[in-house]
Formats: structure tokens, C-alpha cells, sequence
């Protein structure tokens, strides 16, 4: 990098040609990429079609790049100034789900809108991260010390967490609580205090175990003896790490997987869409589309490490987060590692508001990319 | 600026820490995959494949039981089914409803098919109804569009067109018990039966084949995707019976109303042309299922129709054992053929007397004379010299009170008693037990097909084994050829005065069974084959010297306390072919309820001759369906 790149910029208003040229299109590719893996796998798990599965999510892959783009056009220091007002948003739509969404599965988690079905506590994630990033934003190291700054952030976690507990979305609270947490620690929590949050949720989940619903619960007891009941809960982790296994070093054989062709293997075309592509194309396959994760992931961290602004680092941070943790829950559970649910392979498995969930935090990702150099007002900066 | 740099920096050292935490979790990711595919990749890979095949039986059809000449005993029907696919109609109850208006269904029918309905998966189909005759095939052939989801398939059923003609030879078929199905997993099909009486019973392996199998791709839930491998299986094997089924039917026809078996046997191979038993039963009601109610009426009835009284009927033989006894003390030296005894009409010993069937007595009677009239005073003076040991040892020879080698299962030993078989049960064998024993009465228990070994035996000195199977899959079975079977080592001449004598009881004025010669054949000028016999009557309760004494008549008596009536014979008496025995129970006189079923038998079975002489056992045309 050149020193005349990485000056500040301090001109608020730097063309558009300049900022599509400042867009990391390395990284658009590896999401494309990754697009692209999941046309092949929901071609196989639509019998080899490309209907009704493939088709629709290449062009919702189009229609979220597009988005992608825009968002990443608009300024950070704008998205800044109306961050508490997305968590706010994010706020009224979850208690809204609360109050008027559609029960699925036991749980009050979506809203119909557009055609499609809307998870409020996927947008939750990302406007956690920005109220959040917006709030450290300012703190020096100091101020991180005191722990009356604290108490808001923390409120602006709790509020949410809680309503998705109430839904009740376990994973996904937890996965709310997580990218909240790691934007405390971007943001220069203590230690000593992390290692207390720590304590507090291991000494705490007895606690927790008992105020779950029962399907939590089983899901739970399921995972941690999968064959004590093979036709009933457990079937779908046992039938899931059968097609694993069974895949082998080289696979099956693309379109010749037969725990996903037989329809042994459930949700192939969501949840276990990894599964399915490991089944197909073995060890070899599965470890190509974990390392194109990591690169993705690692990308993002290292957009979080490019900014020259706090804001854009713990927005940057928080994001990349959030997509880990969609990728390690989601393999995670489909290896029978953790409790199975609902969480899908970011960009692979099926399901258009996920998709556009996902491409959202991308735009805003790479806002900050676009952004990295711009410079916020002297007050902010010099707190 | 110092502050920002400090901050920074704090990010920085965090976030390599927050993206080691991330790289070191997806590793683990990876190394858990490298476990899950490639470790235990082996133990999976079965676990898929048993997932994805399934093996399924199939079942060949049963091989048919079939006469000497290839006429069908036993075979299969096809079973024409309706059955249902819930899944390929709209409305199951308008498909229900409809198909009730060609083929009415009855509630319980209905009931029954909802609860199956209910408990299968909606592409497995459940049968409507079984057993479609061929109008009701078409009717629903005809209106196949009102009825979408409906199809109808064909399978077998065991069915025994001659129903109780051949019921106690067959057998019969039921399904199979838990404990089989364990040894033979073809019996774990639906359908399946399995032999329980009977040559169905003894021939079950033979006649089940082997299971063929089908491997087959299935999914999740269970629907066949696609064959993948087809393994045949082995059909079953015909069977030939030595039954000539014309003589069977005609035998038991004659046998009438009588509470009554007979054999008729090859003398030469002891081939059994024919064994009834009447009264007999339907086989085929046990394939469906025997009701209670039928199964107390056969069980309460005294005629026992599910006994199979040729082989499992227990009777004494009566005078139509004399000639084992003439033979013991031929053998044994103890008389001459020439040697007269002096019947008065009784015979006293001790303080006991034993009295002859002819009140006034027969006089002086050699060997040939004492069975002709059946004098009973003879045989209480052989019996007495020769013992009932040497008595026993004769008879067992002859197949009486041993165990033979008929197939069926149930068919009883009897029982011939000896001197330390009643010392065994702790009385005393008195000389006064031999004299009775001398006639055929007391403690004997012998089957009619054990009286015709014997009357076979003495009709051609070989050792001839009664048998009912005369070929498997068109193999003729050992014991066909009268070669096969060894001389019975019993003096020739001993054995020619009972030929001789036995003539004589038929065909000899004064004989006891003149009755029984029997006719010309129909359209023949040929002078009439000759059978040699030997009447008998069995008490069954003790006549009283007071009932003796007021002239007593047996017909007189309720029918259980009737003398059973027998009879044994051989044709034709120079060149012995047909052997047989026929027991009438409670009949009275053997010269008078068995002695006439005797002839027309024999007349029969000698009408027959030319058919059952036909060596070759034909197979009927088709094959088992």
C-alpha cells in the first residue's frame, strides 16, 4: 500500500467511481463462489434439477449482490449516525414477531412479507453490532474501564437476546449474545471481565437447561445420545452422519449420493445442505468448501483490521462474527457436534430472506471496506 | 492520536486473538470431518448401504401333491386380489363406496379395511378382497375408471380339489408358527403356509422350495426406487403319491355312512393305492382359518373325523390273526399241518372255559380247515403250545406291533403284548391270557394298515414296508420294485397252507367269507381273478355267560358296544398283487358289514389293474401355477 492511500480521507463526499473502485472484488468473488457451491448443491438435492431449488437461489444471489453493492455505496459515517435507530427498528420488529408473527416449529419467528418468510432476529444481529459498534465507538481504553459506560451496551444486548429467548430461538439468542459479546471484546473489554461472563454462563446453563421448552431440551438430550431414540429425534443427526461417513475421501459421486437422493437425510435442501455436498464429494469436497468459509470469514476480520476508525473495525468484527458463527453451528450441528437447530449454511442452503439477510451485512461489510480511510469528526475522533 | 493508537492497537491484539479462536475452530471442524469420512467412513458406508437395501423374499409356489397317474391331490389356486392404493386415488371412501356397488362388502370387511388403512403408509397397498371370482374380475375390470387407487394382483392358495377323499392322507396347510419361521425365513412372507398334516406335513422342505430373493433400492420411507439384484429361488418339487386317486375315491364311496377305514397295498411293493377313512373333513378350511364351532363338532364326534383311523385307529385283529398263530406253531413245531384238534365247541381250562364262535363246535379241524371255518378251539390249542412270546415274535414279523415306514406322521406302532411286557406292569401273564390272545382278542392294538402289511406279507413272503411317496420331482423313490424288498425268511410251505387256506374262506363252500368272491369283470368271459381273505370280529365288551345263555344277538346293542367287523385280503390268490384290510367299527361280524366292502374294494382296485400298472408317473400338464 502506498502512503498517498492511506492517508485519511477527509473529503465527505468522494465519488462513486472511487468507491466501486475501493470495493475488495476478491471478496465479492469468494461470496460468488460460494453462491455458486450452493447452485451445484441444490441442483443434487432437487434430484438433479435445476428447480425449484437452484434456479431461484442464483437469482436471489443476484438480486442480494446488487443490494450488497448499494449498501456498500453509502457512507459509513451515515450508516453510523443512524445506527441506534436500526437497533431500535431491529426492536419494534422483534417484539412485533412476538406479537403477530407466524408460529413455526413452536416458536413465534417470522413475518411474511414480500412472498417470503423474515426472520426479525437475523436483521436483530446486524443492528446489534452497528448500535453497538455506534456506542464504543467513542470510548477510549480508559473509558472501557469503567463500568457504568458499560451498562447501556449491555442493555442493548440484553433486550434483544431476551426477546429472541422468548420466541423461544435458543440458538439464535446465544449466537446474538456471542457477536454482541466479541464487539465488547473488539472494543477493548477487560479481561478479567470476559473471564466473568465466562463463569457466569458455564456455572449458569443448569440453570438455563431447566427454564427450556421440552423440544430444546430433547433437542439437547438428543445430541448428547443421538442413538437412544434413532427413528425419533436423533434420526436426523445419525441419518446426517451416516451420509457423512459414508461419503468417504472422494465421495459418491456427484448426483449419486444416496442418503440424500433416498431421502434418509432431512432438510437436505437447508440445515443439512452441507452434509448433502460432503456426502457427494467426500472429504476432499467438504474441506474445499470449509476453506473457502474460513477465507471468507478471515476476510472480513481482516477488513475489520484495515480500517483506519473504530466504528468500521467493530462493525467489520461483529459481521464477520455473525457469519462464523452461521458457519460453525450450522457444521457443527450437521456433524452431530452440537445441538441440532434451524441454522442454515450462510449462501448454500436454501431460503431467500436468509440469503438477503446475509447479503445485507455483506453491503455493510463492505461499506466499511469502501470507507476504511474516511475520517469522523474531530470530536469522535479524539475522545 | 495517542489514544487512537492505543485503542488500535488494543483491536488489533484482540481480533488475531478473536481470528485464532475462528481458524482453530473451523480446524476442529475439519479434523471432526477427517474422523466422520475417512476413520469411520467404512462403518458408515454400511450403515448407508443397509439404509438404502433392502432384501426381500420371494416366495415360489408350492409344489403340488399329485396322484400316481399325475392327477392333482393338492395345488395351488390362483387368488385373485383387489386391493387398494390409497395414495392413487382422490377419496378413498368414494373408491370404497363404489367398488361396494360391484363386489358388496360386508361391514366387517369395511371395518377391517379402514383399520388397515390407518395403520400402513398410503403407498402400500391393502387388500380389499381376496378370492375374486372371474365375474367379479371383469366387473371390476370394467368400471376401472370409477375406481382409481383399486388394482387387482394375483397370488396362490393351497387348494384340495378332492377335498376329504384325500383329507387324511394330504394333510393340510396353515400358516406357520413363530418357532418355524425362525428356521426358514421364506416363512416370514405374507401368505406363506406351511405343511401340519399329513404327506403336506412330510414333504414340506420338498414341496416349499427354496426362497428366492430381490434386492431393492428403497427410500426413506420404504418405497421401492429400483431392483438392483434378483436372486431365483428353487420352485417346489412335485410330489407323487402311490394313491391311485380313482380307487381312493371309489373306496371311500363304498366305505358309506360306516364309521370305517380300509388299505388297499401293492402286495408286491407296498405301494399304498388307497387309504380312507371315513368320516374325513375339508382340508381347505384350514388354510382360511377352522371356526370354533367347527372345530367342536370335529372334536366332539365319536366317529372322530380328524383321525386317521388306517394308521392311528387302534383294533384288535380277531380271527384275522389266526394265521400269524397257525404260522408260530408251524414254526415252532408244536403241530403238523396234518394235525387234527377235536373242537366240542369250547375249550376248558383250568377252571376257565373258553368257547368257540360256533356254539355246537366244528369237530375235527386240521390247519387249512381251522381257518376256513375260523375255528376258534384250534387256535386256543396252538396258542397255548406255542406261547405268546413266540406269538409276538411272529407277528412283528409280519409288521403287526412294530413300527412301519409310512410317512405320515400320527401313524401309531400298536401293539402286540408279550409275557415281560405284562410282567412289566406288574400282573401275571397266565396260559388263559395266551388262549385268548390265540383268537385275536385282547390286549392287541393294531392298526388297519398294519393288517394289510401283514396280508400283504403272507400273500408274497418278501418283507414289503407300507409307503405313500412314489416319486419327488419326478424321481421315482426306492421301494417301487418288488426287489427291493428282502424275503421275510418265513417257511414257504408254512406260508402256502395260508394262501391255500385263505382261499378256501372266499371261494371254498363252508368258508366263512364266501361272500366276499368276488364277480366277473364287466364284459369279461375270462373266469373271475380269485381273492384269498380272512374275516374277523372283535369284541369290545365281554359277553356274559347269562347273555350267552339267553341267545344273544350283538346287533342288538348300542352301536359303541358293537363288535368291530374286519376283514383282510389278497388278490388275485395265484399270483398276489392287491393286498387289503378293511375295519368297520362297531359293524358286527366281520363276514357281514366288512366282508362285502372287501369285495367290491378289491373288485375295484382289480378293475383298476391296468391303470395303476403303468410304471411311469405322469406329471399333470402346466406345472405347478
Amino acid at each position: 500500500m502506498s502512503g498517498m492511500e492511506r492517508r485519511l480521507i477527509r473529503d465527505n463526499s468522494f465519488d462513486i467511481t472511487s468507491k466501486l473502485f475501493r470495493i475488495s472484488w476478491i471478496y465479492v468473488l469468494l461470496l460468488s463462489a460460494l453462491a455458486g457451491v450452493g447452485y451445484v448443491a441444490l441442483y443434487s438435492a432437487a434430484g438433479g434439477a435445476p428447480d425449484p431449488y437452484a434456479a431461484r437461489h442464483m437469482f436471489r444471489f443476484a438480486v442480494g449482490l446488487v443490494l450488497m453493492l448499494s449498501i456498500a455505496m453509502i457512507d459509513i459515517r451515515f450508516i453510523q449516525k443512524m445506527s441506534w435507530l436500526a437497533w431500535l427498528g431491529g426492536v419494534v420488529l422483534l417484539v412485533l414477531v412476538l406479537k403477530m408473527g407466524n408460529v413455526g416449529k413452536g416458536a413465534q419467528r417470522w413475518i411474511e412479507l414480500g412472498g417470503m418468510q423474515w426472520q426479525p432476529s437475523e436483521l436483530m444481529k446486524l443492528c446489534l453490532v452497528l448500535g453497538l459498534a455506534s456506542w464504543f465507538h467513542r470510548a477510549s481504553w480508559e473509558k472501557m474501564g469503567n463500568p457504568l459506560f458499560l451498562i447501556p451496551p449491555l442493555i442493548a444486548v440484553a433486550i434483544p437476546v431476551g426477546l429472541i429467548l422468548k420466541q423461544p430461538n435458543l440458538g439464535t439468542a446465544v449466537i446474538t449474545a456471542v457477536v454482541g459479546g466479541t464487539v465488547f471484546l473488539g472494543a477493548g473489554l477487560r479481561w478479567w471481565k470476559v473471564a466473568l461472563a465466562a463463569g457466569g454462563v458455564v456455572g449458569g446453563a443448569p440453570i438455563a437447561y431447566s427454564h427450556l421448552r421440552d423440544y430444546q431440551r430433547a433437542r439437547i438430550d438428543t445430541f448428547l445420545n443421538p442413538e437412544s431414540d434413532p427413528l425419533g429425534a436423533g434420526y436426523n443427526i445419525i441419518q446426517s452422519k451416516i451420509a457423512l461417513g459414508s461419503g468417504g475421501i472422494w465421495g459418491k459421486g456427484y448426483l449419486q449420493g444416496t442418503q440424500g437422493h433416498l431421502n434418509f437425510l432431512p432438510e437436505k435442501q437447508t440445515d443439512f445442505i452441507f452434509t448433502m455436498l460432503a456426502e457427494e464429494f467426500g472429504l476432499v469436497g467438504s474441506l474445499a468448501v470449509l476453506g473457502l468459509l474460513a477465507c471468507i470469514i478471515l476476510g472480513g476480520m481482516l477488513i475489520a483490521l484495515r480500517c483506519r476508525h473504530q466504528y468500521g473495525r467493530l462493525v467489520a468484527l461483529g459481521i464477520s462474527m455473525n457469519f462464523f458463527m452461521y458457519v460453525f453451528v450450522n457444521i457443527a450441528m450437521v456433524m452431530g457436534a452440537i445441538p441440532v437447530g434451524g441454522v442454515p449454511l450462510p449462501l448454500v442452503s436454501h431460503g431467500g430472506s436468509a440469503m438477503i439477510m446475509v447479503m445485507i451485512g455483506m453491503g455493510v461489510l463492505m461499506s466499511v471496506h469502501v470507507h476504511r480511510d474516511v475520517e469522523f469528526d474531530e470530536r469522535q475522533r479524539d475522545l | 492520536m495517542k489514544r487512537e493508537a492505543q485503542r488500535s492497537g488494543v483491536f488489533t491484539r484482540r481480533a488475531l486473538i478473536i481470528a485464532g479462536a475462528q481458524v482453530a475452530a473451523i480446524g476442529g471442524l475439519a479434523a471432526r470431518l477427517y474422523q466422520v469420512q475417512v476413520e469411520e467412513g467404512a462403518r458408515y458406508t454400511t450403515m448407508a448401504e443397509s439404509n438404502r437395501i433392502s432384501a426381500r423374499l420371494i416366495a415360489p409356489p408350492r409344489g403340488r401333491l399329485l396322484d400316481r397317474g399325475g392327477a392333482i391331490l393338492a395345488g395351488n389356486r390362483l387368488n385373485w386380489r383387489a386391493l387398494l392404493v390409497a395414495e392413487q386415488t382422490g377419496d378413498v371412501g368414494a373408491t370404497l363406496e363404489n367398488f361396494g356397488r360391484i363386489v358388496p362388502l360386508s361391514e366387517t370387511e369395511r371395518a377391517r379395511i379402514e383399520r388397515e388403512l390407518r395403520r400402513h403408509r398410503r403407498f402400500v397397498p391393502i387388500m380389499v378382497r381376496e378370492f375374486l371370482t372371474w365375474e367379479d374380475m371383469a366387473r371390476i375390470e370394467v368400471n376401472a375408471p370409477e375406481l382409481p387407487g383399486i388394482l387387482v394382483d394375483v397370488g396362490t392358495t393351497r387348494e384340495y380339489p378332492h377335498g376329504p377323499a384325500m383329507a387324511h392322507v394330504i394333510g393340510y396347510v396353515a400358516p406357520p408358527a413363530e418357532a418355524d419361521v425362525a428356521e426358514d425365513p421364506l416363512l416370514s412372507l405374507p401368505g406363506i403356509r406351511v405343511g401340519r398334516a399329513g404327506m403336506e406335513r412330510v414333504h414340506d422342505t420338498v414341496l416349499r422350495g427354496r426362497a428366492g430373493a430381490v434386492q431393492l433400492e428403497v427410500n426413506a420411507v420404504g418405497r421401492v426406487i429400483r431392483e438392483l439384484d434378483r436372486r431365483e429361488g428353487t420352485q417346489g418339487q412335485d410330489v407323487n403319491l402311490t394313491i391311485d386317486l380313482d380307487l381312493q375315491k371309489s373306496v371311500l364311496e363304498r366305505l358309506g355312512d360306516e364309521s370305517a377305514s380300509a388299505v388297499v397295498m401293492d402286495a408286491r411293493n407296498g405301494e399304498v393305492l388307497a387309504m380312507a377313512t371315513n368320516p374325513s373333513f375339508d382340508p381347505s378350511l384350514f388354510n382360511s382359518g377352522v371356526s370354533q364351532a367347527q372345530w367342536v363338532a370335529w372334536t366332539s364326534n365319536r366317529r372322530a373325523p380328524l383321525i386317521n383311523k388306517a394308521v392311528a385307529g387302534l383294533y384288535a385283529p380277531g380271527s384275522t390273526f389266526k394265521m400269524i398263530v397257525a404260522l408260530a406253531g408251524f414254526e415252532a413245531r408244536v403241530i403238523t399241518v396234518g394235525e387234527t384238534v377235536y373242537c366240542p365247541g369250547y375249550l376248558d381250562f383250568g377252571d376257565r372255559r373258553f368257547h368257540c364262535w360256533r356254539k355246537y363246535g366244528h369237530g375235527s379241524v386240521d390247519m387249512r380247515a381251522a381257518i376256513k371255518v375260523s375255528c376258534d378251539c384250534y387256535f386256543y390249542e396252538v396258542a397255548k403250545r406255542v406261547g405268546i412270546d413266540r406269538i409276538a415274535a411272529m407277528s412283528n414279523r409280519f409288521g403287526l406291533g412294530t413300527k412301519l415306514d409310512i410317512e405320515l406322521p400320527g401313524a401309531r406302532a400298536g401293539h402286540v403284548p408279550t409275557r415281560a411286557w405284562r410282567i412289566a406292569q406288574g400282573k401275571a401273564w397266565n396260559i388263559g391270557d395266551t388262549i385268548v390272545h390265540g383268537i385275536g382278542q385282547g390286549f392287541f392294538q393294531l392298526t388297519p394298515l398294519s393288517l394289510a402289511t401283514m396280508t400283504a406279507r403272507l400273500a408274497t413272503g418278501r418283507q414289503v414296508e407300507p409307503h405313500l411317496t412314489r416319486a419327488i420331482g419326478g424321481t421315482m423313490q426306492r421301494g417301487s420294485r418288488p426287489e427291493d424288498w428282502p424275503a421275510l425268511g418265513v417257511a414257504e410251505r408254512g406260508l402256502q397252507v395260508m394262501r391255500d387256506a385263505m382261499w378256501a374262506v372266499v371261494n371254498e363252500q363252508g368258508g366263512t367269507a364266501l361272500i366276499a368272491r368276488l364277480p366277473a369283470a364287466p364284459g369279461s368271459t375270462a373266469p373271475p381273478a380269485q381273492m384269498a381273505g380272512k374275516t374277523g370280529s372283535v369284541q369290545v365288551r365281554n359277553v356274559t355267560r347269562e347273555q350267552r345263555e339267553r341267545g344273544f344277538k350283538s346287533e342288538n346293542l348300542p352301536w359303541e358296544y358293537r363288535p368291530h367287523a374286519l376283514f383282510v385280503g389278497y388278490a388275485p390268490h395265484d399270483a398276489p398283487r392287491y393286498a387289503l384290510a378293511v375295519v368297520v367299527e362297531h359293524g358286527n361280524a366281520g363276514s357281514e358289514a366288512a366282508a362285502p366292502m372287501a369285495r367290491d374294494i378289491m373288485a375295484a382296485t382289480m378293475a383298476r389293474d391296468p391303470v395303476i400298472r403303468s410304471e411311469r408317473p405322469r406329471v399333470a400338464a402346466g406345472g405347478a401355477p
